[in-house]
């Protein structure tokens, strides 16, 4: 019953999307292309931090990964999109499991710590190594081209066309994550978060387990990142900072933690909150902050799970 | 050659020394409170600006703004500690982390409205302007005392924690809260107590940092806070010791990068610390937690 529910919201959401594509003005479909990037971002993120339990400040390393990865490919390879993406994916994914490999060794405060290490030490490669990266400036003029299906060319040029591929990497993620999430894989994981001596005593091999969610995470974030430089035409060594790994910290946290609508909800809340606060004032982040400490001092469900009990609360008091 | 390596140590050293000062509350904290404090990096930038503020006020002079400033800051960590931090206590170590995260968005632009988002110019300490030949170089009088501040500072908190009875209850609470509490240590407030004192180490370091940076930023406390944790987790997370010596490593590792292979010089802080953690996570100095 709740399944068919939440498949029935997931399909209402995919198609009011693809409706907005097709009927939506520029900038609305900007917004909400972002949404959606950073929603992938955020999706594989909460899948190592809502459901694993592990706190990452270094995935905005994958991010750039996924960035650079796509942007180098278009200047140096080749121009079609989809081998750049999937250039971008490759370089992420490596670099997640080679970050990952010594990662997972750890828990808790040390995990976080190696993660911010390794994240900030990519984030200094890009910034030093000019010659590959383009050093602050990042790589810039990447447009996008047509992707070639041999007998047809479907262009993506104008954000209406852009629109639907990311729409369709976007409802491919979300029905993966489900996937994951109800999976015997993802109940370790959740079983791991949990109790780790009871899943490792249960025979699974937590470590794996862990790198696994990890390098899913890191693959998503470069997805996203790759995602994000066609949409913003240029890859910005910024995205491999620590600050830009807080960010899907932020809107898991805002959404709702190991949710599956919990990502979608806090990125959504997140680029529309920053883009009316930077209308008012460019003081954006003291809004977050306090944001923030609200959700951390009284509503540590985020949006979701909030809802989530006043709606069970409600169908409680209407029950009796 | 030689007179390039003596100076190239005498930077590391001063650049250290703040590194130190920040560790030192960072890591005060987190071995009493348990909390990892990532606004500490935002008390080091408070406590720079106000201190600037004090000194604009009161006719130029530095010395009152390094007095009066971090005294401001250390309030500002009895109101972070009392009505924020105190519920959170009870909750899982990210909940804790992202707290303090919450500070540093705070902080960050209220710096930017109070003062402006570009940088300002300071002006030195009074006395200490001058600047010294060492081996034919010119040295700033000012970095020799920071170098020696350091130490003092040091000096300070070994003495505090190790010969008086206020420290051996920050000990005793350190090892082993309950056993404390149930010998009658009245732990809420010593918690108050522990983080507001290492607010004001932060702040007392961004003061110092005034003279020295000779421009005010809105961005320098995030970046003062990751070197700062660099160094705690070298040197063994809640280890004053480790704390020290983990700052002088990090001061000297940086400012040889930077003179020697500029390309690489974060790149080799970070590498350090990567190592560190998989190599002996509890640090040089930490215990095992």
């Amino acid at each position: 019953m709740q399944n068919r529910q939440a498949y029935l919201a997931a399909a209402a959401l995919l198609v009011g999307l693809a409706l907005l594509g097709l009927w939506g003005e520029r900038f609305l479909l900007y917004l909400a292309m972002r949404v959606m990037i950073l929603a992938i971002f955020a999706l594989g993120f909460d899948l190592l931090f809502g459901r694993t339990g592990l706190l990452s400040f270094g995935h905005g390393a994958f991010y750039a990964g996924g960035a650079y990865g796509t942007a180098l490919c278009y200047l140096h390879l080749s121009k079609d999109p989809l081998l750049c993406l999937l250039a971008g994916l490759l370089l992420a994914t490596a670099l997640a499991l080679i970050v990952g490999f010594f990662c997972v060794r750890h828990t808790e405060i040390y995990f976080a710590m190696l993660t911010l290490a390794f994240g900030m030490m990519i984030f200094s490669l890009v910034w030093n190594l000019r010659e590959i990266t383009g050093g602050d400036d990042g790589l810039v003029g990447i447009s996008r081209q047509a992707i070639n299906l041999g007998l047809a060319k479907l262009p993506l040029r104008k954000e209406g066309q852009f629109y639907f591929l990311v729409l369709s990497c976007f409802g491919l993620v979300l029905y993966a994550v489900h996937r994951i999430r109800s999976s015997p894989f993802g109940l370790i994981l959740a079983g791991i978060r949990e109790n780790h001596l009871r899943a490792e005593f249960a025979g699974a091999n937590i470590k794996n387990y862990r790198l696994a969610a990890f390098v899913i995470s890191g693959f998503l974030a470069g997805l996203a990142g790759g995602l994000g430089v066609l949409l913003e035409s240029n890859a910005a060594p910024f995205a491999a900072h620590w600050s830009h790994s807080s960010e899907p910290v932020l809107v898991s946290l805002i959404g709702g933690l190991n949710t599956l609508a919990g990502p979608l909800v806090g990125s959504f809340v997140f680029i529309v909150l920053k883009e009316v606060v930077m209308r008012v004032t460019p003081y954006w982040m003291l809004w977050f902050g306090v944001v923030l400490l609200v959700i951390l001092l009284g509503f540590r469900g985020g949006v979701v799970g909030t809802l989530a009990q006043a709606l069970g609360r409600g169908a409680k008091e209407a029950r009796s | 050659m030689l007179e390039s390596i003596v100076h190239v140590c005498l930077a590391g050293l001063s650049g250290g020394m703040f590194i130190w000062l920040v560790a030192s509350g960072l890591t005060l904290i987190f071995g009493v409170l348990g909390v990892l404090n990532f606004a500490h990096g935002s008390f080091y930038m408070l406590g720079a600006y106000l201190c600037f503020s004090v000194l604009r006020a009161l006719g130029q002079n530095f010395w009152w703004g390094l007095l009066l400033g971090p005294l401001v800051v250390a309030a500002v960590g009895y109101l972070v500690e009392r009505f924020f931090l105190r519920r959170v206590y009870g909750l899982e170590l990210p909940y804790q982390l992202l707290l303090t995260f919450a500070f540093v968005l705070l902080f960050d632009d209220l710096v930017k409205i109070l003062w402006g988002a570009g940088s300002l110019g300071a002006p030195g300490a009074p006395g200490l302007t001058d600047s010294v030949p060492i081996l034919g170089r010119q040295f700033p009088v000012y970095n020799l005392f920071v170098i020696a501040v350091g130490p003092l500072v040091a000096v300070g908190l070994w003495a505090l924690l190790e010969k008086t009875w206020a420290g051996r209850i920050i000990r005793a609470s350190s090892s082993d809260r309950e056993m404390a509490s149930a010998l009658g240590v009245k732990v809420p407030a010593l918690f108050t107590a522990v983080f507001v004192f290492g607010s004001w180490l932060g702040a007392l370091g961004g003061g110092l940092a005034v003279p020295y940076l000779g421009l005010l930023t809105p961005g320098m406390g995030e970046q003062v806070i990751i070197e700062a944790f660099v160094v705690a987790v070298i040197g063994g997370l809640g280890s004053l010791k480790g704390a020290f010596l983990g700052a002088l490593l990090i001061g000297l590792l940086s400012a040889f990068g930077t003179r020697f292979l500029p390309a690489f010089d974060m790149f080799l802080t970070f590498i350090l610390m990567a190592g560190v953690l998989l190599w002996r996570p509890q640090g040089f100095f930490g215990e095992k937690r």
